[in-house]
């Protein structure tokens, strides 16, 4: 089962690629299928919120685009590069660690459990991939992290280390991390799961204001809220298929599938 | 539930109970710890009695323990001591990341021979592997390099001029350390969590440069207190060079009581620079466990706190706190 999504026919390029297109991805750990055939494609600087049960392999899914998972059928491309795979002739070669390190650059993620460095203070977050992966002086890095950190609202704890701060922080410093990148998408997998509820809404603002943006966004979440609202594009994942795709406004709201409206009135 | 207070008077100061009122610090009759005097008094007289009557013993020689103690002879078996163990264990903990590295590879060949490496090196008796290396002329009396299986040789040497005695004995104590090593440097790799590796490499950093810059400094946390352990253990165990090489602290003593039969007080000389040395290890390991525990935990606790913590488990109650306390027997009485 797959559906396509409805572009929004972005203004400026017609014939523009879209930022991420996926074709009949399968994933299977062991013998449970955890990707049925996923399809979908994402324009640039869209907004794509998975919604689904656990265990419907949106989380993977996500993790497939920035190869943490490999797939094992279909097709994964990130601004018209296959990801994790060379194309020449017709032919497909492996990409090795550094290439696919070297893809990823260009793919930002935010985690559930924030994964920041416990042993780096927040700015040392921030600055450790400019500096050490995309070979900036560190006060150039310093500077632009400090532009981040700003831009989360946490310019005041550029000193501070990761246990210091709560969670709600921890996940904002986490995003400054991931653009500290300047990647041209941005991933995020459940980034307010692990947050208690009062630390929800900064974390929220944050990717609102960057939505505003214009960035790219793929964000597996269960605020439905926050879907309706900054979403272009709400998909509905089910059992390792996407059972539903469109606009927020009706597939939250009125969805047409009968597992989408009793996902939606449980979590409601 | 405020309800029945009426909200024009509601300024409250303090939000407490009905009377407004915050109750003083509670005065209790604090729990009395007899056991704990008694096991006191017990082993401070035992102590006493055991450092008086070794003091008293005639045999224990002072004089002679004073004069060996910064003799030149002891000076430079502590000196090869030192040299022995740092050499040894640099040696041992560079190639014991390495060896992790290898077990925890992907590549099945690295892994088994890993393996195999920490197998053969922590089954046998370190005494055994020093007594290997020292007689490895006798096992392989010419090292060549050349092409196997053909008369070719590039180099040849005579083993013992390769090896002489030291080397054997770094060798022996290095390889051995590498075993130990690797295992507690793999124990602390994999303990580290895997969404740090995750997060590393989704900013795009190398599985090397992951290894480098994340994994390995938050494993040193849990790799330093036992390479701690293990630089002591080397530190005593450089003393069974005595066997192939010689020179250092435990061997030189040994060769002078075996010829002035003086041999506690000898002894005596030699265990108070192995307890130095021990005492002065525990510096760099302090500094490196505050060093490499930064994020991890608040302000740790200073040796000076951690006197005072224990003084104050047994403190004796102060004057005042006893005066105070018959005073109120009084008041009451």
């Amino acid at each position: 089962m797959t559906a396509t999504i409805p572009q929004a026919a972005p203004a400026a390029s017609v014939v523009e690629r879209p930022m991420v297109e996926a074709v009949e991805v399968h994933k299977r750990f062991g013998s449970l299928e955890v990707l049925k055939g996923i399809t979908m494609s994402v324009e640039r600087g869209q907004v794509v919120c998975l919604l689904g049960p656990s265990g419907s392999g949106k989380s993977t899914f996500l993790r497939c685009i920035n190869h943490l998972e490999q797939i094992d059928a279909g097709m994964i491309r990130v601004a018209g590069e296959t990801v994790g795979y060379r194309e020449r002739n017709g032919k497909l070669y492996e990409l090795r660690e550094k290439e696919v390190a070297a893809q990823r650059r260009r793919v930002g993620m935010v985690f559930q459990r924030f994964n920041l460095f416990p042993h780096m203070t927040a700015l040392e977050n921030v600055i450790e991939a400019p500096v050490q992966v995309a070979r900036r002086s560190k006060a150039d890095a310093r500077a632009h992290a400090m532009r981040l950190l700003d831009q989360v609202g946490l310019a005041d704890k550029a000193g501070t280390y990761p246990a210091q701060l709560s969670g709600g922080q921890q996940q904002r410093v986490a995003i400054a991390r991931a653009l500290a990148m300047e990647p041209e998408v941005m991933l995020f997998d459940e980034p307010t799961s692990a947050l208690d509820p009062e630390l929800v809404g900064d974390v929220l603002d944050v990717m609102r204001g960057l939505a505003e943006s214009g960035m790219t966004m793929i964000v597996v979440t269960h605020e439905i809220g926050f879907a309706r609202e900054v979403g272009d594009v709400a998909v509905f994942m089910d059992g390792g298929v996407v059972v539903e795709a469109g606009d927020p406004a009706q597939v939250l709201v009125d969805p047409r599938e009968e597992r989408t409206r009793a996902f939606l009135s449980k979590v409601l | 539930m405020t309800a029945t207070q009426p909200s024009s008077t509601a300024a409250p100061e303090r939000p407490s109970g009905p009377s407004g009122a915050r109750p003083g610090p509670i005065e209790a009759v604090p729990v009395r710890h007899p056991g704990r005097w008694i096991a006191a008094v017990l082993v401070l007289v035992l102590g006493i009695g055991a450092t008086a009557s070794i003091l008293q013993n005639p045999n224990l020689d002072l004089p002679t323990v004073a004069e060996y103690l910064f003799k030149p002879l002891t000076i430079n078996g502590v000196l090869i001591t030192i040299w022995l163990t740092v050499a040894s264990m640099v040696m041992g903990v560079l190639g014991g990341i390495v060896v992790a590295v290898m077990r925890l590879s992907a590549n099945p060949v690295l892994s088994v021979a890993a393996w195999l490496f920490i197998w053969i090196f922590r089954g046998t008796p370190l005494l055994l592997q020093l007594i290997f290396w020292g007689f490895i002329g006798a096992f392989i009396p010419k090292i060549v390099i050349g092409v196997p299986f053909t008369s070719i040789e590039f180099w040849s040497f005579t083993t013992s001029d390769l090896i002489p005695a030291t080397v054997a004995a770094l060798l022996a104590l290095g390889l051995n350390e590498m075993a130990y090593a690797a295992e507690i440097v793999r124990a602390g790799i994999q303990s580290v969590d895997h969404g740090q590796t995750e997060a590393a490499h989704s900013l795009g950093m190398s599985p090397t440069k992951t290894l480098r810059r994340i994994v390995l400094p938050q494993a040193m946390r849990v790799i330093i207190p036992p390479m701690g352990n293990e630089t002591i253990t080397m530190l005593k165990s450089t003393s069974l060079v005595a066997i192939v090489a010689g020179d250092d602290l435990m061997s030189n003593i040994r060769e002078a009581y075996t010829q002035n039969y003086k041999i506690i007080p000898l002894l005596i000389v030699a265990a108070i620079w192995y307890l130095a040395l021990t005492s002065i290890l525990s510096i760099p390991q302090m500094w490196l466990e505050r060093r490499y525990g930064r994020g991890f935990t608040g302000p740790r606790p200073t040796l000076g706190s951690r006197v005072a913590t224990i003084t104050q488990s047994i403190a004796l109650p102060t004057r005042e706190a006893r005066s105070a306390r018959a005073s109120k027997k009084g008041a009451v009485s």
